[in-house]
């Protein structure tokens, strides 16, 4: 057999004059990047399978080891790039789809760093949010269009300076809302797709921070069940875990129809990760693959989405929030609208950057909308029948700062999930290579030799410290433009200026250009 | 060439004087108090936008709305009055009394219209009395609203019965003299003056800000515009302007008029308490201000501001969540003074039986007794 003609995306560079062999490297890399020669008494690095996952340079006690990347120098060639080149080479070696992890890396446009933010000066002064309160406190849910009292007759008097408001009793009926200290949560990540420990820090971190985790469509695992105050459960296509308890348990219920990173496709979770615990959480049997069929097949239609959520409504008795996760395609509007009126209470549309555990590299990086514009067309179309009021929007899909989500919210979002930042926090270096089940970060695995090197009370506290420091990034920004409660920002997009945008993208998004006054 | 700018396509960002009078025994107090007042508010303006609103001045005609208008030309009179024709009955149509003040300039043509809408076009869809009312008044805004969008260099800048506001580009004394404030009498009155950023020639853009009976007298810049803009948008309000004032006015129509809660509420909701007072307070009222909150989030209004509003029977004064902006009252017998300072009570009534400084989001409310 001729020698594998794969690409070394990475080159191991070890530094000799530093490198006291103690072997760390070579016992940690699930790759079998690092291999120890016992005969020479050296380490020798496999360049071909390092996945560049950064953890073995990170770890090096002395900071031996530096990871480089292999840039290939074939000849140069603007359209033949050697991404493309080496995909082919690939292929034709194996015959198969090519698999990929996480989020969509190709250089789209990125409409977030092509707005800028507002601020006060003069006319209105802006807020220090050190010595002021500033409000991020966010409900997902229905509102009701307005508040109906029934007065008791009673006398007003213009110069109590206080006035109680004690002689009413209100007759709307409020529809259940999750509240959220900060309009940041963490996305669906299932246990399966990352390991137990992953989903405990995410857990731990939200439920201290006082916002929402997902459990993605995998189930919710006994030791997580202490964290259900704070769960958005899922209900996938593979309808993994779900049962009375589960859906009894959460806050709320989400419907997942589609996903970001693979809109339009299913998901599979091989045999071989389904051990003991994954099989108690999903309802399968051990070593059986877990397939989530394309499209749910009880729905095939609006009116069968309908159907769904109301069965869900009904099982929890009308005491949570039923939402829907769609994946932001070209038609996201009538989509998310027609959503809502089947009776969500909340959308959440994932945009085109969001990750995922394992995709098709070419439905990742070629399906699928922006998040920036699927959010301001969703939120005006919602607007214009008169229903925004109706179901709240959560957008998902590659937030990488608070700057990214404040300006999701002022287009028009209640709140944001955030999967990769989250993953980030937890060590995740990016490497792509999640589908592999070998992540050295004990992240996208479920061995346990790998998943006990993320311990989940350090998990929790480097995830909860990212939500605070965005809340605080938040909290600054509104300040600035003069606003001390997030609602005041919430599809205000008046505080928003585009730089750089055509005429077509400005209205797409709903703002004016930099240098344009109101 | 100097270029004067126009609020119907720009906002332009103000500072102001606010300042309104009450008898709450219904009792008509001249138009000379409420101009005294505002004068001595001087500092507060610019001389680029002054206007005085008045309740019970057309006791004669106090079942017909009226319309005032300014035309910017001529050849708009005729579209206008047809379309007025068309949905109305006239009853009056006159010129509004006007003195030449020569530092005035950029004035519009000034009419005004007692009219009443044609029965037949409203008494479709609805039974009872009350009903009847809502209706007129949801027909006779859609019918300003009409106006102010698609006629170009027409403006209907009031809109009630037996009230009236009057406005223009000039100082609180210029324009009191040109439309004679000093001549009428009413038990509600309301002035404002203007410190607009940018020089403004367009009439239109002064305030008092109305819609049917409210009328609306506004310090402040509000961050939260575009949110409430929007958010009335979902609600059938669409703003022409860019004023602030205009968005304030839609919103307190559509709170009051058309969800039917009263003035404290009102105030609860653009000037919200903060979570941290509410996590304070008993589990009753804790409940009452989570439902305003999670309900009315889009009308909360954000920025700094001191507003007075009012209608036929009411005159609220109310200042932004944490007070940016100043306001103080004072009563004295049956009458109420509100105003942005306390000289401005004062040069009109010396002694006060009290004089107070409400606190941040908390509104004083006369009512007519
Ligand atoms: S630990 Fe990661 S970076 Fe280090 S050699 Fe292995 S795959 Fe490469
Ligand atoms: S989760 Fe692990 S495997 Fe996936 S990208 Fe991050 S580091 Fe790589």
């Amino acid at each position: 057999m001729s020698k594998s003609k794969f690409r070394t995306d990475f080159k191991i560079v070890r530094d000799m004059e530093k490198c006291i062999k103690c072997q760390a490297c070579a016992r940690v890399c699930s790759n079998d990047a690092h291999v120890y020669d016992n005969e020479s008494n050296s380490i020798i690095s496999y360049n071909d399978k390092c996945v560049g996952c950064h953890f073995c340079e990170d770890l090096c006690p002395t900071g031996a080891l530096t990871i480089k990347r292999n840039i290939p120098e074939i000849k140069f060639n603007s359209h033949w790039d050697s991404y493309s080149v080496y995909n082919i080479i690939k292929q034709a070696e194996t015959g198969g789809v090519l698999l990929t992890g996480m989020g969509n890396d190709k250089p789209f446009k990125e409409y977030f760093d092509h707005i800028v933010l507002n601020a006060s000066q003069v006319t209105n002064p802006s807020i220090d949010p050190l010595r002021e309160p500033m409000e991020l406190k966010t409900f997902i849910g229905k509102k009701p269009d307005k508040i109906e009292l029934k007065y008791e007759p009673y006398k007003l008097e213009y110069n109590k300076p206080e006035l109680k408001i004690i002689n009413y009793k209100i007759s709307t009926k409020m529809p259940p809302q999750l509240v959220l200290e900060t309009p940041i949560m963490f996305s669906a990540m299932s246990y399966g797709s990352i390991s137990l420990n992953a989903q405990k820090s995410l857990a731990k971190a939200a439920t201290e921070f006082g916002t929402m985790w997902n459990t993605g469509e995998g189930g919710l695992h006994e030791d997580l069940k202490p964290y259900s105050k704070n769960v958005i459960v899922q209900v996938a296509s593979g309808r993994f875990g779900v049962d009375i308890d589960y859906l009894e348990s959460a806050a709320a219920v989400e419907i997942k129809i589609g996903q970001g990173a693979k809109p339009g496709i299913g998901g599979h979770l091989p045999g071989e990760k389904v051990d003991t615990e994954v099989s108690k959480t999903r309802f399968i049997p051990i070593g059986s693959d877990a397939i989530s069929p394309a499209p749910h097949h009880d729905i095939y239609s609006i009116e069968d989405l309908k159907q769904l959520i109301y069965a869900l409504k009904e099982a929890t008795r009308y005491q949570k929030p039923v939402g829907v996760k769609i994946a932001a395609v070209h038609n996201i509007a009538p989509i998310a609208t027609g959503a809502v009126r089947a009776g969500a209470d909340f959308v959440v549309i994932d945009g085109m950057r969001g990750g995922t555990g394992a995709a098709p590299t070419v439905i990742r990086d070629n399906v699928g909308i922006p998040i920036e514009l699927a959010i301001a067309v969703v939120d005006q179309r919602l607007r214009d029948e008169g229903i925004r009021q109706q179901a709240s929007l959560i957008a998902a899909g590659g937030f990488r700062s608070s700057a990214d989500i404040i300006k999701a919210i002022a287009l028009g979002v209640d709140a944001v999930y955030i999967g990769t930042s989250a993953l980030i926090s937890l060590g995740c270096h990016l490497c792509q290579k999640c589908y592999t089940g070998k992540c050295n970060w004990g992240i996208a695995t479920q061995d346990p030799y790998l998943t006990k090197r993320l311990n989940p009370e350090i998990g929790a506290k480097r995830a909860y410290n990212l939500l605070r420091a965005w809340s605080l990034e938040i909290k600054e920004m509104l300040g600035g433009m003069g606003i001390n409660a997030i609602e005041s920002l919430r599809g205000n997009r008046e505080q928003l200026r585009g730089v750089g945008l055509s005429e077509l993208e400005l209205k797409l998004l709903g703002i004016k250009h930099a240098g344009e006054a109101w | 060439m100097k270029k004067f700018l126009d609020d119907r396509k720009i906002h332009i960002p103000s500072g102001c004087g606010v300042t309104g009078i009450m008898d709450t025994s219904g009792k008509s107090i001249s138009g000379s108090d409420i101009v005294t007042s505002i004068i001595n508010m001087t500092e507060r303006g610019n001389g680029l936008g002054s206007g005085y609103a008045g309740y019970g001045i057309y006791p004669e005609m106090k079942d017909s709305y009226c319309f005032h208008i300014m035309y910017q030309k001529d050849t708009v009179i005729e579209v206008t009055e047809n379309y007025l024709n068309k949905k109305f009955n006239l009853i009056l149509k006159e010129p509004i009394p006007t003195k030449n003040v020569k530092t005035l300039s950029y004035v519009p043509i000034l009419y005004r219209y007692f009219i009443s809408p044609k029965a037949e076009l409203i008494k479709l869809n609805y039974e009872t009395e009350s009903q009847t009312e809502f209706f007129e008044q949801d027909f006779v805004s859609s019918c300003v609203m009409f106006i102010n969008k698609e006629i170009e260099y027409a403006f209907v800048f009031s809109s009630g019965k037996n009230m009236g506001i009057f406005k223009g580009v000039g100082n609180p004394d210029e324009i009191a003299e040109f439309f004679k404030i000093y001549e009428y009498k009413a038990y509600i009155w309301t002035a404002h003056n203007r410190f607009p950023t940018n020089s403004v020639a367009w009439w239109g853009g002064a305030h008092p800000f109305g819609l049917l009976n409210w009328s609306v007298v506004h310090n402040g810049e509000i961050s939260s515009y575009g949110i409430n803009r929007r958010y009335l948008e979902n609600f059938g309000y669409y703003c022409s302007l860019f004023t602030d004032t205009e968005v304030m006015a839609y919103l307190v129509d559509l709170i009051i008029r058309k969800h039917n809660l009263s003035f404290d509420i009102l105030a609860k909701i653009f000037s919200a308490p903060f979570w941290s007072q509410i996590d304070r307070m008993e589990e009753n009222e804790k409940n009452f201000y989570t439902y305003l909150r999670i309900i009315y989030g889009p009308a909360l209004v954000n920025g700094p501001f001191a507003i007075i509003v009012t209608n036929n029977n009411t005159m609220v004064g109310l200042s932004d969540r944490t007070k940016l902006r100043p306001l103080v009252a004072g009563k004295k017998g049956s009458i109420l003074y509100i105003a942005s300072e306390e000289a401005a009570i004062r040069c009109v009534s010396k002694e006060l039986d009290t004089v107070w400084t409400p606190k941040a989001g908390e509104p004083v409310i006369g009512k007519l007794s």
